[in-house]
């Protein structure tokens, strides 16, 4: 073997280390996967995915339509990110949407004659403690039980969807067919930025808060703590951590930014809280944490990727006979090929060695 | 009095029929977990057992098919499990929260290009209740299991299986002993990785047929997101069920009590939603009962073995 193709296989291996390198061959790798099964299915691929590409990017409108559907997947993808960053699976994120979106409803509807720069912000409070409080009863269970806090989430996830849906058919319901709370004042609207699209001030709210959550993790000593604790818990014991505090800490603040989205949710794009709002978002900012690596800049990224996916497979659902939940299935391939980096290695190994062989035969 | 007893019996009976797809999974959960892979997939495998089963009864017209058909699927889909957590290191939730998203729009699409629906298939041929010689006769007795789905014969059979196979196979104690120290196991010139792939493919098989009853067995159609989180209340199973296969069956038991006393309420004057909320709660309340137990996780649980020389 010669002397440069040694030095390539090296450089190469190098890049597979690169996480964003991984992260951008791997959505390349679902959506290629995710075409042929397209295919198979006997639809065109090149119709679904330029039907998704228009639903998403084609004009102002679509483009409005992408970054308002990603503002709530940022807050689920922080969210996420942020409990992994302190060594937690939090599963539970749809219910943490849910139990902020209801309590920042009620706050909107019910706190009357505030100015709005008091009204927002009291709805975003309640927005987090609402989803701060949920989360971390998870963490009080994993403390107290020692059961993995990801059997906890997802089962205060279904109390929580039967709580509101109760709450908003019974007590808070509003007048009229459809089972939602009261509309919420003027005085806690988050202005739209583009009339008649999901883009609200919300986004700007969002990117803030991820601002925030990259200063906590990496400028503050509970952020260095929650990380520690990922690393090594046996190690940030032993340093003197107190390891199931943190814990309460890291989940209060992972459901906080969920509530966050939910109420900016119910503050922007609905104005009140409707059962079923939040559909799916839990298990989105899974893959989109996932793709970001967990870092607060590549999950806002991945979310504004997941936002065109999600706003393009509407699109692709009423403009194609292709089913939307075709972006289910991207979505899985996505969290597969970035969660499993091994895969990725793996082909660019053989294609590498490949090269090699033939390079020795010529 | 006697009417407290019919109720009874309903109940009992209820709770037995209703456990049936969740005991299915925590089975195959329970035989996983204790070879050292979380399996958070049961969701998704079962949502493929649901629809594969009604796939094969409706292509052969023949419901025993379809439950093979159903199995296949489950191993495939715990051989994928096993290639993405054993080969390739994967973390097993995220393994698990891959196969559940992909289970979910998969069997959709699927349905879209099979049926041509898009909530649920049509009706395809499904297993009919057999009556049980013998039993029919005892006056209690018959109320409760006189008439009985195949598959609770077959789920009889499964914890036999699965009890046997751990505690009283070489290959068993191998599992368990991978299950607390694969380091120590693959020193002692087992190997793990054979042993862990059989396992989570078999755990694949179990949740397959448990959501194959839920279609071929129980209302004979697919429609979506029909499992609706009972992989995951089966994953709770396995936890209070000890990691032992009677412990799951148990498990399941007391959670097709909440549930079938769920249906029952439902036609009282609680708010359904509460009702509805009542299974969840109770695995909550039984988890916070079960910590006392003396119980515990396989040591290994989740954690990826590295053969010599693979790093």
């Amino acid at each position: 073997m010669t002397q440069k193709t040694q030095k390539k296989g090296f450089s190469l291996e190098k890049l597979t280390q690169n996480t964003v390198f991984l992260s951008v061959i791997s959505l390349i790798l679902s959506l290629l996967v995710a075409g042929l099964v397209m295919m198979i299915a006997g639809y065109s691929p090149i119709e679904g995915y330029s039907a998704m590409f228009t639903g998403a990017f084609g004009s102002v409108d679509n483009i409005a339509q992408t970054l308002g559907t990603a503002t709530p997947l940022i807050f689920a993808g922080l969210a996420m990110a942020f409990a992994a960053r302190g060594g937690m699976f939090n599963i539970g994120i749809e219910g943490q949407i849910i139990a902020g979106a209801m309590p920042a409803a009620l706050v909107g509807a019910y706190c009357s004659g505030l100015p709005w720069f008091i009204h927002v912000p009291l709805c975003f409070v309640a927005g987090m403690i609402g989803g701060g409080l949920w989360a971390m009863l998870a963490g009080f269970l994993k403390n107290k039980l020692r059961v993995s806090e990801v059997i906890l989430t997802i089962m205060l996830n279904y109390v929580m969807q039967y709580l509101a849906e109760y709450l908003a058919n019974y007590q808070f319901k509003a007048e009229g067919m459809l089972v939602r709370t009261e509309t919420i004042l003027p005085s806690a609207e988050l202005p739209t930025l583009i009339p008649y699209s999901r883009l609200t001030t919300g986004i700007f709210v969002a990117l803030a808060f991820a601002v925030f959550v990259w200063w906590f993790l990496s400028r503050t000593t509970p952020g260095y703590q929650m990380r520690a604790i990922a690393q090594n818990p046996y190690a940030a014991e032993a340093g003197g951590i107190n390891i199931a505090r943190m814990n309460l800490l890291t989940m209060f603040l992972s459901g906080a930014l969920a509530g966050m989205g939910g109420a900016v949710e119910v503050m922007g794009v609905h104005h009140y809280f409707i059962v079923n709002m939040t559909s799916g978002y839990g298990f989105d900012g899974v893959a989109i944490a996932v793709m970001g690596n967990n870092t607060p800049l590549g999950t806002v990224i991945s979310a504004l990727i997941f936002g065109a996916l999600r706003a393009g497979s509407t699109s692709m659902n009423r403009m194609t006979s292709i089913p939307g939940e075709f972006i289910q299935v991207l979505q899985a391939l996505v969290i597969i090929f970035v969660s499993t980096p091994g895969i990725v290695r793996a082909l660019l190994r053989r294609r590498s060695f490949k090269k090699n062989d033939q390079k020795k035969g010529a | 009095m006697g009417d407290v007893l019919s109720i009874a019996t309903s109940l009992i009976a209820g709770s037995i029929r209703v456990s049936i797809p969740i005991a299915f999974a925590a089975l195959g959960g329970t035989l996983s977990e204790r070879s050292g892979i979380i399996n958070m997939g049961l969701e998704g495998t079962m949502l493929m057992g649901a629809f594969f089963g009604v796939v094969g009864s409706y292509y052969s017209q023949n419901v025993w098919i379809g439950l093979l058909v159903a199995m296949l699927a489950g191993a495939l889909v715990g051989l994928l499990h096993g290639v993405l957590t054993i080969k390739f290191k994967c973390e097993h939730v995220l393994a698990g929260v891959g196969i559940n998203v992909l289970a979910s729009g998969l069997t959709v699409v699927l349905l879209q290009m099979i049926f041509n629906a898009k909530g649920k298939s049509c009706e395809v041929p499904s297993f009919s209740m057999i009556t049980i010689p013998g039993i029919n006769q005892i006056p209690v007795l018959k109320d409760i299991i006189g008439q009985v789905s195949p598959m609770l014969i077959l789920l009889v059979i499964s914890i036999v299986g699965v009890w046997f196979l751990l505690y009283r196979t070489v290959f068993g104690l191998r599992a368990r002993v991978i299950g607390e120290n694969p380091e120590a196991a693959g020193s002692m010139g087992i190997n793990v990785y054979r042993t862990q792939y059989i396992c989570v493919i078999l755990c694949g098989i179990l949740a397959a047929m448990g959501g194959a009853y839920m279609s071929i067995g129980d209302i004979h159609l697919f429609s979506r997101d029909m499992v609706a989180g009972r992989g995951f209340i089966a994953m709770a199973v396995v936890i209070f069920g000890g990691w032992h296969p009677v412990g799951a069956y148990l498990g399941s038991l007391l959670f097709g009590l909440a549930q079938s006393m769920q249906y029952r309420l439902q036609s009282g004057s609680i708010p359904p939603q509460l009702v509805q909320m009542l299974p969840y709660v109770m695995t909550l309340v039984v988890l916070v009962f079960a910590r006392g137990s003396k119980h515990r996780a396989p040591a290994a649980e989740g954690r990826h073995y590295y053969a010599k020389g693979e790093q």
